[in-house]
């Protein structure tokens, strides 16, 4: 592609969405689709053509680009920058098939390390996801309905603070913690509850608890404005038809804030298995999750396209499994954004 | 039997705030009661005492005989009706209703034999599957009644509920109400800060003010034998004018006012002296231009100022001599013309004197 053609695409691309958008609703008015004012008669063609070109150019050039070229080059074979676009640069599932067999022609054994380890992120994430929900939905209930406006204010304030600390440095922190030497094994052993140190890094507790501990508010929040919505009569009056707390949780407060529980659900389990900070800090030796071996085939094996087709295919694996716990739950994908 | 609920020194403070200062009542079953007073006088507190949301301070709730002190809301014989209603907006009617039969076990096709009599009773049998929002605001409070009815209470427990609906529903709701009350035979306890509803409803009326229950009686006894000043003048409309007593005799007492010498009835036994309030209800007054012999009333004379013509009633209003603005409901005759000057005069037995209280 030529400078001049690389220039066209820049400019010309958007310039076609916005003419098409244009069109579109010009023929929605003529065809009486469309009511109300316009977009443009309601912005003015000049912030209308302005509001399509900018948001246009954000979701094409940031968001679809550069995701189209991962997928696109997931598809391709590792070769020299010289060959690219040579005629070897053909499609192939070849990385895929890597991902599967171990191998990128032989399909005789399963490449049962990655496999494994794909496995393990997603059952872990759905662990430390029940885990974080069973953890915050008291803490939240307790925010949204029976906690006043200072205590409110001072719980905010301790799970927002912590959040200041970045999170390298929080992996660490836990590292710390949790070490053989560290304070919570000399407190166990001070105590004499336990004869020597117990081993939390290589155990994989330290990398459960940075996980839990990093998504934390991501599931607090969602919760905290389901609840916080619901009317407390509700809760009074299902107390005063003799229903037992247990009752009124299962059945009034969490039929009300499914669309919260489903999307602080969806944020955490999707953050857990694409996390790499604390996996790669706090996992134990003999722990091998997803995300750092997309690293490696990155950064230590050089094989771009075998790193995208393993990160498109924990990004699919977890969209579908999202949409099926949904579909499960009876719930739309819009409802969850409410 | 045991007296529906009684209220035996209850007190309830939430820190220095005195929202219900010694309640003491009885309450007998089968009642339609009602609590009547402004919004703050503490009756809905009242309402969640007897229901057990609150704990009171001091003093005991019995229901049935039974004292409360320290059961929940979830295990005494009582059901809330709640302002909003608070009907759960996931489930349907049918389940809404059959709730409480869930909670304590009921086997299913008990529940559902027992959700369709009540649907039948309150007029919603084909709207069972429905989602509560597909219903207007009559069936709303239909299935509130009958969520509340389902678990079989000894004592209903109504916290303004009719207050959302509009004029011609809330009427029809009124009797409805009542109704259901006279076939249910249970002991309703209402709230409601509209005095038309507790008259009209109500076996006896509470009337609360300030945390404190002012007077107990029928309808009859608190609209026209008010003990205190804030029965007087919050129950219905009344004119109310200040003044001292000047002599007592025959169950009357003279009262020496701004506007004259004037005659009341003195049921608290006032004694010449005493700073005393003279209640007249607008339609006790009657209006006749000045100079023209009036009989047995007394009254002095005002300038009309309003004359509001409403069909069945006019209601005039007059400025007196001391600025003051006076109110008379005419049912129909002559009707005086907007600034003309008339005597307003009142038979002496339609006056009321009640002491006035020391803060005033």
């Amino acid at each position: 592609m030529g400078a001049t053609g690389g220039l066209t695409l820049v400019f010309g691309l958007p310039l076609a969405v916005a003419l098409f958008f244009f069109a579109l609703s010009a023929y929605e008015r003529r065809m009486g689709l469309a009511t109300g004012p316009g977009f443009f008669q309601r912005n003015g063609l000049a912030v209308g053509l302005y509001l399509v070109l900018a948001v246009g150019f954000w979701v094409f050039f940031v968001i679809v680009l550069p995701q189209f070229s991962m997928v696109d080059m997931s598809f391709r074979p590792k070769l020299p920058p010289s060959q690219m676009g040579g005629p070897k640069d053909v499609f192939t599932l070849e990385n895929y098939r890597y991902f599967l067999f171990g191998s990128t022609t032989s399909t005789a054994s399963w490449n049962w390390i990655h496999l494994k380890a794909f496995a393990l992120t997603i059952g872990v994430s759905i662990a430390i996801t029940l885990f974080n929900f069973a953890l915050c939905y008291p803490i939240a209930f307790h925010m949204a309905q029976s906690a006043g406006a200072a205590r409110l204010r001072i719980l905010l304030l301790l799970m927002i603070i912590p959040y200041w600390v970045n999170e390298i440095l929080r992996a660490f922190a836990f590292r710390v913690l949790l070490s053989s030497g560290g304070i919570i094994n000399k407190l166990l052993l001070g105590a004499g509850l336990v004869a020597e140190p117990i081993d939390f890094l290589g155990a994989d507790i330290g990398l459960y608890m940075g996980l839990s501990y990093a998504y934390l508010l991501m599931m607090v929040f969602p919760l905290y404005s389901a609840i916080e919505s619901l009317d407390r009569n509700q809760i009074e009056a299902a107390r005063d038809l003799g229903a037992p707390w247990w009752h009124i949780h299962l059945f009034v407060v969490m039929p009300h804030a499914k669309p919260g529980i489903a999307s602080g659900c969806t944020l955490v389990f999707m953050l857990c298995a694409g996390a790499l900070a604390a996996p790669l800090v706090l996992a134990g030796p003999r722990t091998l999750w997803f995300t750092p071996i997309v690293y490696d085939r990155f950064y230590q094996a050089f094989n771009w396209p075998q790193g995208a087709a393993y990160a498109f295919i924990l990004l699919v694996t977890c969209i579908v499994f999202v949409l099926m716990v949904l579909k499960m739950f009876r719930l739309s994908l819009g409802e969850i954004t409410r | 039997m045991a007296a529906a609920v009684e209220l035996d020194g209850v007190n309830v403070t939430f820190g220095d705030f005195i929202a219900v200062r010694d309640a003491n009542l009885t309450i007998e079953a089968g009642e339609f009661f009602s609590f009547l007073g402004p919004s703050g006088c503490g009756k809905t507190t009242l309402l969640r005492t007897i229901s057990g949301f609150i704990e009171p301070t001091r003093g005991t709730v019995r229901i049935g005989g039974a004292d409360m002190s320290g059961i929940g809301p979830n295990r005494r014989p009582t059901a809330l009706i709640f302002q909003n209603l608070a009907l759960f907006p996931m489930m349907t009617v049918a389940e809404n209703i059959g709730y409480g039969l869930r909670v304590r076990g009921v086997p299913r096709h008990e529940r559902d034999e027992k959700v369709k009599n009540l649907l039948i009773q309150v007029a919603l049998a084909e709207h069972g599957h429905k989602k509560v929002s597909e219903l207007s605001g009559g069936q709303k409070q239909r299935v509130a009644i009958a969520r509340a009815l389902a678990v079989e209470p000894k004592v209903l427990l109504l916290d303004e509920p009719l207050s959302a609906l509009d004029l011609k529903l809330r009427q029809h709701m009124r009797a409805e109400l009542r109704a259901i009350q006279k076939r249910v035979g249970i002991t309703f306890i209402y709230i409601t800060h509209d005095q038309g509803e507790a008259l009209t409803m109500s076996d006896r009326i509470a009337v609360m003010n300030a945390g404190v229950i002012e007077q107990v009686g029928n309808g009859r006894s608190v609209y026209a034998e008010p003990r205190t000043p804030f029965v007087a003048s919050f129950v219905g409309e009344n004119n109310q004018i200040r003044g001292r007593v000047t002599a007592v005799e025959n169950g009357l007492a003279t009262l020496d006012t701004p506007l004259g010498a004037l005659v009341g009835r003195n049921p608290v036994g006032l004694s010449a002296g005493e700073e005393a309030l003279l209640f007249v209800r607008p339609e006790a007054l009657s209006l006749v231009p000045t100079g023209t012999p009036n009989g047995s009333t007394v009254g002095f004379d005002g300038e009309a100022v309003d004359v509001a013509y409403e069909g069945s009633v006019t209601h005039v209003t007059l400025r007196v001599r001391t600025g003051q603005k006076i109110t008379a409901t005419l049912g129909g005759g002559v009707l005086p013309a907007s600034g003309e000057t008339l005597h307003i005069g009142f038979r002496p037995q339609d006056g009321l004197l009640l002491a006035r209280p020391a803060s005033r």
